[in-house]
C-alpha cells in the first residue's frame, strides 16, 4: 500500500488507485498550460471537436457519469433535458462548494485548472451552450487567480474564445467570483446570483434550470469535479470510463475524510465499491480513528446528511444503498466523531450553519433554523430542560413533516429509516438545519437528557394579541 | 371585517361551455373544473375551498416565500405537501386541503410566521382586518411555545412621504418588494441582509418615492406597511364601506371609500378586471383629503364691495337666475357660455346640459385647452382590456405615469408580461421608454414626419400587421395643437385599419361631460377668446379654473378680466372663482352619487359615503333649480331621471355623439428660437385635491424647467442659477431641474430663452436648429390659501 | 467619496460587457469597489447602480446578502476562523479564544489600530486541514493557538505584507478576454438562432 501526500497540494492523499481527476497532482506545476500540454491536455477536446456534437452527447451518456455536486443525477441526462431548439443555452460551472465537511472542488481548480476549463469545451460543444460561466466561491482565492490564470493562457493559446482550434467551434468562458452564501450552491439560486440577485433558490418546477434557467434561458448547472472527468472521457471513451467503479456508480470519485482520524484527507476512490470502514480503517485510506479512540459516530455525506453509527461501516460509499440505509452520499465528505465527541455540541455547529446560511425566503428555514438553534444553544449550555428536546423534534417537524431518515442501531434496537424526508421548504438548507438535531436526538438522546432539567411545566403562550408595541 | 384585497381570485364566474382548457381536477373530494394554467391556490378557492396565504396575490408572480398554502397535491405518484400558489393545475390531480398532514403543516408555518411577530395587535392599524390576525385564527395553532427573544427593530420608520415600516411586524412575504419592482417598476425598495437578519428597507437616503406607493400598503398582510394619512385614524370594525369610482383622471379605478363618523378615511383599490386590477395611484388613494379641507366651499359667495361674502342659496340662486336671465335677454344666448363640467358626475353634466339646450347657449366646452379634438374621440374606441391584450400599442400620448398612472401599470404589464410590443412616439421620453419595443424620439412640429418615417419602415409595418393595435392618443405637448395628434392618429389608422384608439384624457368625467353635450361648436379656447374681445356677457364655470387650467394662461387672465359676469359652481374657492360675481358651492366625490365615464365611455357608479359639506349641493341639482326658476322645463325631476338618459351601449360604453369631421393640419415650424418646448404635466400639480390634501401638498414639486445638462453647460447656466424662459406669450423665470435625461442632445446656439407656459395651441415650437432638445414640465403651481382640513 | 479610479471604471465596464443583461455584474462590481476601497460604500454602490442600470436599493440588496461584502471600513486584514464541524472537532474553539486573547477584541471586532478584523466564519472548504483560518482569504492549516499568536504577530509587523494584499483583493490575477478571441455576449432574447457547430435539423430542431 502506498500512501503519497504532495506538499502542494495540501490534503490531497493519493494511493495506488486509479486516478482520473488527480492524475496530475504529483506535479508541482499541475496548474500550467504547460504542464497540462505535456501529459495530455486538451486531448478530450480534440477527440471531442473531430466527431458530431450528438456522438460526445451520446458518449457522455454512455459513460454514466453521476454529479459530483450532491443529486447525483447523471450528466449525459440533464444536459438531454433542455427543450428542443430552444437558444441560446448556457453552462453554469458550480464551483462554489461550500458544504460543511466537503472540498474537491477546490483542490481541482487549484490543481488542474486546465482539465476543467477542457471539461467546460466538452460540455458547451457536445450540448450546443454557447457561453460559460465559471462561478468560483468567493473565498476562494487561489483557486480564482489559478483558473484566471489558465482562462488568460487557454485563450491566448486559441483554446478558448473564438474559433477553437479551428474548429468553428467558439465559447466564451467567463470567469465569476461567489460573495459569500452557501445556499448559492443550490442550482437555482446559483443562477440567481449570477443574474445580480440575492442568492434565494427559485421553485421549481417550473424552474428547472435545463428548460429556464439564466436569463430564463435552457441552462445545465455542472459541478466542477463532473466536468473535471470530461477530458478522460472524451479522450479514452466512455468504455475505459465504466471499466471503473460499478455499474451504476462508474468511475472514481473525491471524497474529504475529515475529523478525528488519523490521516483526514482528499482520496480519489473508486466508485462505489470502498465501504465506509475502507475507508475510516484502510492503511491507504485514514488508517484508523485517532489516538486509538473507538468510532462514536460519522456523517456519510456532508454537513446535511443524517448520521451514521459504527452499525453502518460496512456499507459501500454507494449513493442507492447509503440512501436505504437512511442517510445520504451528497458531496462526499465524511466527518468522524470519535468517542470524546460532545455529541449535542457537535450538532449545534452543523445546525448553526444552516441557520447562518438560511437566505431567508422560506419561513421554515427562516424562523424554523433559528429557533432550533437557539433551543440547541439553550441545551448545550445546560440550560434546557426536556421538554427542549421534545420542542426541537416538534419544531422540526415543521420543516420536515412526518419520517425522518435515520440509521438503524442494534444498540437502541432502531431499524433504518430510509432517505429522502418530506420538506416544507423549497431547498435543502431549511431540513439540513434539522437533520443534525434529529440524527444526534435519535442516536444519542440519552446525552442531551444527562444535561438537561427535568420538565418544567410547559411554557405555551396565547397567540392572540397579548398587548405590547409602543 | 373585509379587506378590499386578493377580490380578483374570487371572480370569473363565467357560464360553463365545452372548454377545450377545461381540466378536471378533485378538491377535498369533490370534482371540479379548472382552466389549463390555473394555479391550484385560484382553482380551490373558486371552488369554495380557501388555501390561507400570504405571499400568494393574484396580480403578481407567485415565489413560493411564505410556504402558508401548502396542501397535499397527487398527481399519480402520492400526496405530497406542495405550495399551492406554484402549483397548475392538471388533469386527474387531487387536492386535499384538510389532511392532516396539511393542517400539521399549515399550523407550523402559522407558529413560525408568529415566533418573532411581536403581536402588538390592540395597536395596530391592521388589527381587525388582519391576513396574519385572521388565519391565525382559522388556520393556526392557538399557541405558541416561541420563548425566545424576538427581533427588534427600529419601530415604525417613514420609508417615504406617505409610507411607514414596521419591520418587528414585518413577515418578509415579498409583497411589497416584489409589487415595487414588478408591477410598479420603482424597486426602492428591497431586502436587505440574509436569513433570519432579512428585512426589507429602502436605499439610505433614497425613499421610497413611488407615485403607487399606498398600494404597498393595501396589499400587505401584516401591519407592517401603513400610510400616514391613515394611521391611527381608525379601527376597522368602525369603518363603514361604500364601492364607487376614483375620478381624479380619466382611467376610472374602481375603488371602495372608507369613513368613520362622516369623515372620509381611506380609498382601497377594488380588483376590477376590465380597468384598475386592484391598484390606484396615491393621488387616486389619498386625495380624499380635500374634501374635508379648509378651503371647501360651505354656502354660496356673492361679491359685494367688501369682496365675496356669504349668502343664503335662496338669495344666490335668484340672483344668478337673474344673471342668466338678463345676459340671455341682453346679449342673447351667445353672449353665455359654460366652461367645465369633467369634474362632476355624468348627471351633473347632463343637467347643466339640458340647461344650456334649454336656454340656447351653444357656447360651452367640458375641456380646457389641453383635450383632445372631438373628430378623435368619434374613432373606435379601444378598451383598456383591448390595450392589455393588443400585439401592438401606439403611443403618442403624454407619460401616462403621470397623467393616468393606473393606466401605465397596465401598459406596462402588458409590454413586460404579455408580449405586447409598444412603438412610443415621443418629445421628452417616458415612464415606458425602457419598455417600448421602438421609442420614437422626435422634436415637437416634427410629430407628421416621425410617424410618416416610422411606418414606412418594414419592420414596423410588419408588427402592426402582426395582431390587433391600439393607439393610445393624448396630448404629450400641450404647446402643440389637438389638431397635429389628429393628424398623426389619422396616419396610424391609414396603415392599421382595424386599430382601436383609447384616447387620453385628464379630468376624470372629460368623456361623460362631452357625451352629456357639454361641448358647442366653439371649444374652449375660441369662448375665452371671445370672452377677451368682450362678446360674453356671462361666463358659468362648472367646476373649472381656467386661469390655473388652461394653457396660456395670459388669455385666461384676460378673459376673466374683461367677461361681464361669472359664475361659478366649485366646492374649493379656487384663482377663477375668486373673481367671480357668484359662488354656488358643490358636493364633491366623496359627498355625492351618480355616474362617471371613463376614458373607454366606461360608465360606473360613484357613491356618497359622507354627508355634504356644509350646504353645498350637487351639481345637477343646482341646474333644476335654475331650471325652475328661469322657467324652463328640463323633462327631468331627479336624479334618477338623469341616470336613465346616460345611454350606454351594449359593452358598457356611453359614446360622444359628435360627428365631427377629422381635422387637417399644417404643420408649421418656426425658426426664431433656440430651443423647442415640450409642455407636459406631473402627477402632483397645482390641482386642488392635491394642494387640499396635507399628505400630497409637500409632494408637489412646483413648475419646473428640464433642460438637458450639456445645453445649460453650453449657455453657461450654473447649477442653482434660475433661468429665464422667453417665447411668443410671455416669459417666465424658472430653475432648472437638470433631469440626467438619456435624452440624446446635440450642441444648440446662445440664449437659453424660450416660451412660456403660455404656449398657444397653434404653433409655438420655433427652433432655429434642427436639433435643441429641451424638456419642459410645469406644474402650474399658483400661490394659494393654506389649506389644511378643518 | 469613493467612485471607481479611471483605471476600474474601465475595467467595471469591460466586467458588464461579459454578462448577456448588466446586472449579473453587481457582484463582480462590489468585489472591484470593494478591492479599490477595503469596503463598500453607499456612493459605490450608487456607482454601479448605474453602471449596470438597476437602483441602487436594489444593489444593497444584493450585497447584502453576501457574507464577503461590508458596508463599513473594516481592519487591512480580516482574520477569519472557522467554527463549523470539522473545524470545531478539531479545536476551532481554542483558536479563536487565542486569537480573541492577542487580538483584545472579541469575534466581529476590530482592533484599535484598525489593522486586523476578526470574525468568526463558516466551513472554508478545507476540512481535512482542520482547524483551519483565512487571512483576506487566504488558508492557513492545521493552526495552532500558538500558530495564531504567530500569525498576529507577522501581521503586525508587516512580515505578511508581500504575501497578503490588504482586504478587498481576492485574485491577484483577474481574467482578461482579449477582444480579437472574444465571441461575445449577446441578448437572449435577440440571438436565438443554434450555435454555428451545431447542426439544424430538416424541422429546425437541433439534433
Amino acid at each position: 500500500m502506498t500512501v503519497e501526500t504532495y506538499p502542494w497540494a495540501p490534503g490531497f492523499v493519493a494511493g495506488d488507485r486509479p486516478r482520473i481527476v488527480t492524475s496530475r497532482f504529483e506535479h508541482e506545476d499541475s496548474h500550467t498550460l504547460e504542464r497540462y500540454m505535456a501529459t495530455g491536455g486538451y486531448e478530450g477536446l480534440r477527440a471531442a471537436l473531430a466527431k458530431p456534437a450528438a456522438e460526445v452527447h451520446e458518449q457522455v451518456r454512455g459513460s454514466t457519469l453521476l454529479g459530483r455536486g450532491g443529486a447525483g443525477f447523471p450528466a449525459g441526462v440533464k444536459w438531454g433535458l433542455t427543450p428542443e431548439g430552444v437558444y441560446p443555452r448556457y453552462l453554469v460551472v458550480n464551483g462554489d462548494e461550500s458544504e460543511p465537511g466537503t472540498y474537491k472542488d477546490r483542490l481541482l481548480m487549484e490543481r488542474d485548472p486546465h482539465q476543467l476549463i477542457e471539461g467546460c469545451l466538452i460540455a458547451c460543444y457536445a450540448a450546443g451552450l454557447s457561453r460559460c460561466f465559471l462561478y468560483i466561491r468567493g473565498e476562494m482565492a487561489l483557486a480564482q487567480e489559478r483558473v484566471a490564470t489558465a482562462l488568460n493562457e487557454a485563450y491566448a493559446a486559441g483554446l478558448v474564445g473564438r474559433d477553437i482550434l479551428g474548429s468553428g467551434f467558439g465559447v466564451d468562458i467567463v470567469l465569476h467570483w461567489g460573495a459569500g452564501a452557501y445556499v448559492v450552491g443550490e442550482e437555482t439560486a446559483l443562477i440567481e446570483s449570477l443574474e445580480g440577485n440575492r442568492g434565494m433558490p427559485r421553485l421549481k418546477p417550473p424552474f428547472f434550470p435545463a428548460a429556464i434557467g439564466l436569463y430564463g434561458k435552457p441552462t445545465i448547472v455542472n459541478n466542477v469535479e463532473t466536468l473535471s472527468n470530461l477530458p478522460f472521457i472524451a479522450a479514452n471513451g466512455a468504455e475505459a470510463y465504466t471499466a471503473i467503479g460499478t455499474e451504476t456508480s462508474p468511475g472514481t470519485r473525491m471524497v474529504a475524510v475529515s475529523g478525528h482520524v488519523r490521516r483526514p484527507g482528499v482520496y480519489e476512490i473508486v466508485n462505489g465499491t470502498t465501504t465506509f470502514r475502507d475507508l475510516l480503517y484502510g492503511e491507504e485510506f485514514c488508517g484508523g480513528i485517532r489516538d486509538g479512540n473507538e468510532l462514536k459516530a460519522f456523517v456519510p455525506g456532508g454537513g446535511s446528511a443524517p448520521w451514521f453509527l459504527p452499525d453502518q461501516l460496512d456499507l459501500p460509499f454507494e449513493g442507492r444503498q447509503v440512501g436505504a440505509a437512511g442517510s445520504m452520499l451528497g458531496s462526499g465528505a465524511i466527518m468522524v466523531m470519535d468517542s470524546t465527541t460532545d455529541i449535542p455540541a457537535a450538532a449545534l455547529t452543523l445546525t448553526r450553519f444552516y441557520a447562518h446560511e438560511s437566505c431567508g425566503k422560506c419561513v421554515p428555514c427562516r424562523e424554523g433554523g433559528t429557533w432550533l438553534m437557539r433551543v440547541l444553544e439553550r441545551v448545550v449550555a445546560g440550560e434546557g430542560t426536556t421538554d427542549d428536546l421534545d420542542l426541537l423534534l416538534e419544531v422540526g417537524q415543521s420543516i420536515c413533516p412526518g419520517d425522518m431518515p435515520h440509521a438503524s442501531s442494534e444498540a437502541l434496537g432502531l431499524e433504518a429509516t430510509p432517505f429522502p424526508y418530506k420538506m416544507t421548504t423549497i431547498c435543502f438548507v431549511g431540513p439540513s438545519a434539522y437533520v443534525p438535531v434529529h440524527s444526534a436526538l435519535t442516536l444519542f438522546r440519552s446525552e442531551f437528557e444527562e444535561r438537561v432539567a427535568p420538565s418544567r411545566s410547559r411554557t405555551r403562550i396565547p397567540v392572540v394579541a397579548v398587548g405590547g408595541g409602543q | 371585517m373585509s379587506t378590499t384585497e386578493d377580490t380578483g381570485a374570487e371572480v370569473d364566474d363565467e357560464v360553463v361551455e365545452p372548454d377545450p382548457d377545461a381540466v378536471s381536477i378533485t378538491v377535498n373530494g369533490r370534482s371540479v373544473t379548472a382552466r389549463r394554467g390555473d394555479l391550484v391556490i385560484a382553482a380551490a378557492e373558486r371552488a369554495g375551498d380557501y388555501i390561507p396565504r400570504f405571499c400568494y396575490h393574484p396580480r403578481m408572480s407567485s415565489v413560493g416565500m411564505c410556504r402558508q398554502c401548502l396542501v397535499e397535491i397527487d398527481t399519480g405518484r402520492g400526496p405530497m405537501l406542495q405550495p399551492s400558489c406554484m402549483v397548475t393545475v392538471s388533469e386527474g390531480m387531487v387536492v386535499d386541503t384538510e389532511s392532516e398532514t396539511t393542517k400539521r403543516a399549515q399550523e407550523g408555518i402559522l407558529e413560525l410566521l408568529l415566533a418573532n411577530h411581536p403581536l402588538d395587535c390592540p395597536v395596530c392599524d391592521k388589527g381587525g382586518e388582519c391576513p396574519l390576525q385572521d388565519q391565525a385564527f382559522s388556520h393556526g395553532p392557538g399557541e405558541s411555545r416561541y420563548v425566545e427573544e424576538k427581533r427588534h427593530y427600529e419601530k415604525p420608520i417613514p420609508i417615504s412621504d406617505l409610507v411607514y415600516l414596521d419591520r418587528e411586524r414585518c413577515i418578509l412575504c415579498d409583497r411589497c418588494t416584489r409589487f415595487a419592482d414588478e408591477v410598479a417598476g420603482d424597486a426602492l425598495i428591497h431586502f436587505i441582509d440574509r436569513g433570519n437578519a432579512t428585512q426589507v428597507n429602502t436605499f439610505p437616503d433614497e425613499p421610497f418615492s413611488s407615485y403607487f406607493s399606498g398600494n404597498t400598503v393595501q396589499i400587505c398582510p401584516v401591519g407592517a406597511l401603513t400610510a400616514k394619512p391613515y394611521r391611527f385614524k381608525a379601527r376597522p370594525w368602525d369603518l363603514e364601506q361604500v364601492e364607487s369610482t376614483c375620478t381624479s383622471c380619466s382611467v376610472g379605478c374602481r375603488i371602495s371609500v372608507h369613513s368613520s363618523r362622516d369623515r372620509l378615511l381611506r380609498f382601497q383599490g377594488v380588483d376590477d378586471e376590465a380597468v384598475n386590477w386592484g391598484w390606484l395611484c396615491d393621488r387616486g388613494r389619498f386625495n380624499f383629503e380635500s374634501v374635508h379641507a379648509d378651503r371647501r366651499l360651505a354656502e354660496p359667495l356673492i361679491r359685494s364691495a367688501e369682496g365675496l361674502v356669504p349668502t343664503d342659496w335662496s338669495s344666490a340662486l335668484s340672483i344668478t337666475a337673474d344673471l342668466i336671465r338678463s345676459a340671455v335677454d341682453g346679449g342673447g344666448p351667445g353672449s353665455v357660455a359654460v366652461l367645465g363640467g369633467a369634474r362632476g358626475t355624468n348627471e351633473d353634466a347632463l343637467a347643466w346640459s339640458a340647461l344650456a339646450d334649454a336656454l340656447g347657449v351653444e357656447s360651452r366646452d367640458a375641456r380646457l385647452g389641453d383635450g383632445l379634438g372631438l373628430d378623435l374621440l368619434d374613432l373606435p374606441r379601444a378598451t383598456i382590456a383591448d390595450l392589455a391584450s393588443a400585439s401592438t400599442v401606439v403611443l403618442m400620448a403624454p407619460d401616462l405615469k403621470e397623467e393616468l398612472p393606473v393606466l401605465h401599470l397596465r401598459l406596462r404589464d402588458a409590454a413586460l408580461r404579455s408580449g405586447t410590443r409598444v412603438i412610443e412616439f415621443t418629445q421628452s421620453g417616458s415612464g415606458l421608454t425602457r419598455h417600448a419595443w421602438r421609442s420614437i424620439r422626435h422634436l415637437p412640429g416634427t410629430g407628421a414626419s416621425a410617424v410618416a418615417e416610422a411606418l414606412a419602415d418594414a419592420e414596423v409595418a410588419a408588427q402592426l400587421a402582426s395582431g390587433p393595435v391600439v393607439v393610445v392618443a393624448g396630448r404629450q405637448n400641450l404647446a402643440e395643437s389637438a389638431e397635429a395628434l389628429s393628424d398623426r392618429v389619422g396616419a396610424v389608422l391609414a396603415a392599421a385599419p382595424e386599430a382601436g384608439v383609447l384616447p387620453v384624457l385628464r379630468r376624470g368625467n372629460t368623456m361623460g361631460a362631452l357625451a352629456a353635450g357639454l361641448h358647442g361648436p366653439r371649444d374652449a379656447a375660441d369662448i375665452l377668446r371671445e370672452a377677451a374681445e368682450g362678446r360674453i356677457d356671462l361666463l358659468i364655470l362648472l367646476g373649472s379654473d381656467p386661469l390655473a387650467d388652461f394653457p396660456d394662461s395670459r388669455l385666461a387672465r384676460t378673459a376673466l378680466a374683461r367677461v361681464g359676469r361669472i359664475v361659478s359652481l366649485d366646492g374649493h374657492l379656487c384663482a377663477s372663482s375668486e373673481q367671480a360675481d357668484v359662488v354656488l358651492p358643490v358636493a364633491v366625490m366623496g359627498e355625492k352619487s351618480g355616474t362617471t365615464t371613463n376614458l373607454e365611455g366606461r360608465v360606473t357608479p360613484v357613491s356618497q359615503k359622507v354627508t355634504v359639506h356644509g350646504t353645498a349641493r350637487p351639481d345637477w341639482m343646482i341646474a333644476l333649480d335654475l331650471a325652475s326658476r328661469l322657467g324652463v322645463d328640463l323633462g327631468v325631476a331627479d336624479l334618477g331621471d338623469l341616470t336613465a338618459r346616460v345611454t350606454a351601449d351594449d359593452r358598457g360604453v356611453w359614446s360622444v355623439p359628435t360627428g365631427v369631421e377629422p381635422a387637417h393640419f399644417e404643420s408649421v415650424v418656426g425658426t426664431n428660437y433656440d430651443f423647442r418646448l415640450v409642455l407636459s404635466r406631473r402627477l402632483y400639480d397645482a390641482a386642488v385635491s392635491t394642494q387640499c390634501s396635507p399628505s400630497l401638498e409637500g409632494l408637489a414639486g412646483g413648475r419646473g424647467l428640464s433642460v438637458h445638462p450639456s445645453d445649460l453647460e453650453r449657455i453657461g447656466v450654473a447649477s442653482g442659477d434660475d433661468v429665464k424662459v422667453i417665447g411668443p406669450r410671455g416669459s417666465v423665470v424658472l430653475p432648472p431641474g437638470c433631469r440626467t435625461a438619456s435624452a440624446p442632445t446635440r450642441p444648440v446656439r446662445s440664449d437659453c430663452s424660450r416660451p412660456s407656459p403660455t404656449a398657444s395651441n397653434s404653433s409655438s415650437k420655433r427652433t432655429s436648429s434642427p436639433s435643441a432638445p429641451i424638456g419642459w414640465s410645469s406644474s402650474w403651481r399658483r400661490s394659494s390659501p393654506s389649506c389644511r382640513p378643518s | 467619496m469613493s467612485r471607481f479610479s479611471a483605471e476600474n471604471l474601465t475595467l467595471a465596464r469591460e466586467i458588464v460587457s461579459r454578462y448577456p443583461r448588466p446586472k449579473s455584474a453587481v457582484i463582480p462590481l462590489l468585489h472591484l469597489a470593494q478591492e479599490q476601497e477595503g469596503w463598500i460604500s453607499e456612493e459605490a454602490m450608487r456607482e454601479i447602480a448605474e453602471l449596470v442600470g438597476v437602483t441602487p436599493a436594489e444593489v444593497r440588496g444584493t450585497g447584502t446578502f453576501y457574507e464577503m461584502f461590508h458596508f463599513e471600513p473594516i481592519g487591512r486584514y480580516l482574520l477569519n476562523i472557522c467554527g463549523t464541524m470539522s473545524c470545531a472537532l478539531m479545536g476551532a474553539g481554542e483558536l479563536m479564544h487565542a486569537a480573541e486573547e492577542e487580538l483584545g477584541v472579541r469575534a466581529g471586532g476590530t482592533t484599535d489600530d484598525g489593522l486586523i478584523t476578526l470574525h468568526g466564519a463558516e466551513c472554508q472548504a478545507a476540512c481535512t486541514e482542520a482547524p483551519c483560518l483565512q487571512v483576506n482569504y487566504r488558508y492557513r492549516f492545521r493552526v495552532t493557538p500558538d500558530g495564531v499568536r504567530q500569525l498576529i504577530a507577522d501581521l503586525r509587523s508587516g512580515a505578511l505584507s508581500d504575501e497578503i494584499p490588504p482586504h478587498g483583493t481576492l485574485a491577484t490575477v483577474r481574467q482578461h478576454i482579449p477582444s480579437d478571441r472574444a465571441v461575445g455576449a449577446v441578448d437572449p432574447d435577440v440571438d436565438t438562432a443554434p450555435p454555428a457547430w451545431i447542426p439544424v435539423t430538416v424541422e429546425g430542431a437541433s439534433s
